[in-house]
């Protein structure tokens, strides 16, 4: 069985929701939708306070490339239009609306028909991913659209569809597959014929082997579409390494994976572009995993964005006396949330609960120089050494070491004997180098452009 | 052995040696770099700690700019203070400007009293980590996240954490102004100000800027922005923007009326005597005031 080549550890996998269907989340009373869900610019709110909305409205128009429209979840009032406390502690704009009722715009097609005939042209399929707000579902949220767009003299040779789930706990893509296979089948048939590609390829680890069986049974009357089961290994996951695991190939240090002829999307985004492609209905609700050992009933929601966390958590049998933390994402990749009067937004893939005695950090002691993070790191890079340097500010070493390929994928964490913060330090370092490279690229271009001026200025 | 031999190696060594001096002397003068003789003169008056409080990359550089310079007025080795600047200034042969002393203050009243913690952080113990993953253990996203990144910066031991409040308090008497915990802190909640006479000065200690409940639900010390010490200061010295008062300390004149009618205690006030109990005093204060202003 296929599988990546440098590093990788495997922890317990946990999908303790595996077995529970999706259930309709009942509309909430408020929803509070922020209007940076994505990586990118921020959108601009284009309701005022009063407005009356219906469900998938535009509310939020994106501001350039690379960013993403915000639609309405809910039917209603807008309440306010103002900064509140994110999952971080930040304060972040956001859009309040009030519900009332449950009115959807009449453009979307709500019948639970599966429409299968492709009949729009490749150009008119980005644009409507770009307007649907279509995002990276699997919790990077990058913009669709822009994935899509392959910049000139470059060629898309192979889609790849990440339904890896290699995260522990978390089985909404999972849950997908099995429930709705045939409109992930049918979107990946719409990203194939948008970005003009035989062949692609549905990656799946095989501790889902009924959702593996599901998608060969249906892929059968797909052409070009193969799934591939993989072996269980985190970070499979990882745009990278399930390229490699796939292809074969390796993206280059500070390539894209387009560099290599590969266009990745998560198995959610492509049920999402299914919905607004086929459906014409904007991103205005995913599925979110609510799972962790401590909790009553671990399952699966298919929830409408701006939901508070706390009604997730009473739905799944209610806030468990033995949590310790409670994660946005899986175990290994989640940010844990600092208070839950927070709402789901585009990237939250899950919520995972760990009893106290599981969130607690074990005591770090020395490095002893045995090198497992070496061994274990998917990009291989030397996380004892970037997290040497990260803590002595020594930024240029660090820039060497290749501090940008990392990944952030805890592996190095994980496996330390020591419990040292290693990842902490690297993820600090990379933000610092990555603003020194982006003020150097910046510094490059005024350079170029002042050049440019004094050149046509000449002339 | 032949002594003529020795004398033919000792010859031939002594020829092979005179040529590559006579080179070695036309190649250096063509090659000269000349540095003025008088850098090397300041910087050994210089300090040494290469600190870089002065805004330049060590003492070199500093001993560079402080020769170049015109003017001594715009440079200022915060460390050696106004002894080493006069020295300098002596062998430039220029006048030395008077700075005013600075000194760091921590514009944060946080403490583990006033602002409970409404959660914990266990990972690696540094705010700049910290502040990069989120808003800090308490309700507060603006204040000291208490890790002691400024105790790390700080080269002169001036900086050290209370164990009972959780915040870092600096010493006046080793704090050189350097300006390495202000750069060192993600909050930007430590702050050069002039140390005034006799080390009195007042600074609003936070920087909060949410509005006035949401800070005080998250920290009894927080500053409001009920703007009444800016009504009650009679030089214009205080502004509130974005919910948080500041006082320029050049326009301060230390007459304690605003830390008086702080409902937080949000104000405060280093090295002054004790206040007088009884109001009479702060009616002769009062008519002290307008002198004051007239003398300037």
């Amino acid at each position: 069985m296929k599988t990546f080549k440098i590093g990788g550890i495997h922890p317990n996998d946990m999908k303790l929701s595996a077995g529970s269907t999706i259930r309709e989340m009942a509309v909430p009373a408020e929803v509070k939708i922020p209007v940076s869900q994505h990586i990118g610019a921020p959108a601009q709110a284009v309701v005022a306070v009063g407005d009356t909305v219906k469900v998938g409205q535009l509310i939020a128009q994106a501001t350039g490339f690379v960013s993403a429209n915000i639609h309405s979840s809910v039917s209603g009032k807008v309440k306010k239009i103002e900064e509140f406390v994110d999952a971080n502690g930040y304060k972040k704009m956001g859009i309040i609306i009030a519900t009332e009722g449950d009115e959807w715009l009449e453009s979307i097609d709500r019948t639970d028909a599966i429409r299968r005939e492709v009949t729009m042209e490749p150009a008119e399929i980005i644009k409507r991913i770009q307007e649907m707000g279509i995002v990276g579902m699997g919790g990077a949220t990058f913009p669709a659209h822009v994935k899509l767009s392959v910049p000139p003299g470059k060629k898309c040779e192979t889609l790849i569809i990440n339904a890896v789930e290699c995260e522990p706990y978390l089985t909404s893509d999972h849950r997908l597959m099995l429930e709705h296979g045939e409109e992930v089948l049918i979107g990946v048939k719409i990203l194939m014929h948008a970005l003009g590609v035989a062949k692609a390829y549905v990656g799946i680890e095989n501790n889902k082997p009924d959702a593996i069986d599901n998608l060969k049974r249906l892929a059968a009357s797909f052409e070009g579409i193969e799934v591939v089961p993989l072996k269980l290994r985190y970070p499979q996951g990882g745009e990278k390494q399930l390229i490699d695991a796939i292809t074969g190939r390796q993206v280059p240090s500070g390539k894209l994976p387009i560099d290599v002829g590969a266009v990745v999307q998560n198995v959610g985004t492509v049920f999402a572009i299914y919905e607004a492609v086929q459906k014409n209905k904007p991103l205005i609700e995913r599925i979110v995993c609510v799972t962790g050992k401590p909790l009553r009933e671990p399952s699966n929601f298919m929830v409408r964005i701006g939901t508070p966390v706390t009604a997730l958590i009473d739905a799944a049998g209610g806030m468990p006396e033995d949590c310790g933390k409670v994660i946005g994402g899986g175990p290994m990749m989640g940010r844990p949330f600092t208070r839950l009067d927070v709402p789901v937004v585009k990237g939250t893939s899950g919520i995972t609960l760990m009893s106290i005695e599981d969130s607690k950090r074990r005591e770090a002691s020395n490095c002893i120089r045995c090198a497992k993070c070496v061994n274990v790191c998917p990009m291989g890079l030397e996380p004892y050494l970037m997290s040497t340097l990260a803590k002595l500010g020594r930024y240029d070493d660090l820039r060497e070491a290749h501090v940008m390929d990392c990944i952030e994928c805890g592996c190095c964490i994980f496996t330390c004997p020591s419990n040292r913060p290693i990842l902490d330090y690297v993820r600090a370092g990379k933000a610092k180098v990555g603003a020194q490279l982006r003020a150097e690229a910046a510094a490059h271009k005024a350079a170029a452009e002042a050049a440019k001026a004094k050149e046509a200025e000449g002339k | 052995m032949d002594f003529s031999f020795i004398m033919i190696t000792v010859a031939a060594l002594a020829v092979t040696g005179l040529v590559a001096a006579v080179i070695l002397y036309f190649v250096s003068q063509k090659f000269k770099v000349f540095e003025d003789p008088r850098i090397g003169e300041v910087e050994s008056v210089l300090p040494g700690a290469n600190c870089g409080g002065c805004g330049f990359p060590g003492c070199h550089g500093m001993a560079c700019a402080l020769v170049a310079a015109d003017d001594l007025g715009s440079l200022s080795c915060p460390v050696g203070g106004q002894a080493v600047m006069a020295q300098v200034a002596t062998i430039l042969g220029k006048e030395a400007v008077a700075a005013a002393p600075k000194v760091a203050v921590v514009r944060c009243n946080g403490t583990c009293e006033a602002r409970p913690k409404t959660l914990e952080y266990d990972g690696a113990k540094s705010c700049a980590i910290l502040a990069a993953n989120f808003g800090g253990e308490t309700n507060c996203s603006y204040g000291c996240l208490g890790c002691g990144d400024c105790v790390g910066a700080c080269q002169f031991g001036a900086i050290r954490m209370n164990a009972t409040t959780g915040l870092p308090e600096v010493d006046d008497e080793k704090c050189v102004a350097c300006g390495a915990c202000v750069k060192a802190c993600p909050k930007s909640i430590i702050e050069l100000r002039n140390k005034g006479p006799k080390s009195r000065r007042l600074f609003v200690s936070c920087v909060n800027k949410d509005k006035g409940a949401v800070a005080m639900k998250a920290c009894k010390n927080a500053c409001i922005g009920c703007g009444k010490c800016v009504k009650e200061c009679q030089f214009d010295a205080i502004k509130v923007e974005n919910n948080v008062a500041y006082i320029d300390f050049m326009k301060c004149r230390l007459c304690r009326k605003c830390s008086a009618v702080c409902p937080t205690h949000a104000i405060h006030e280093t090295n002054f005597p004790p206040r007088p109990a009884a109001s009479p005093d702060v009616k002769a204060a009062e008519a002290a005031a307008p002198a004051q202003t007239a003398n300037a």
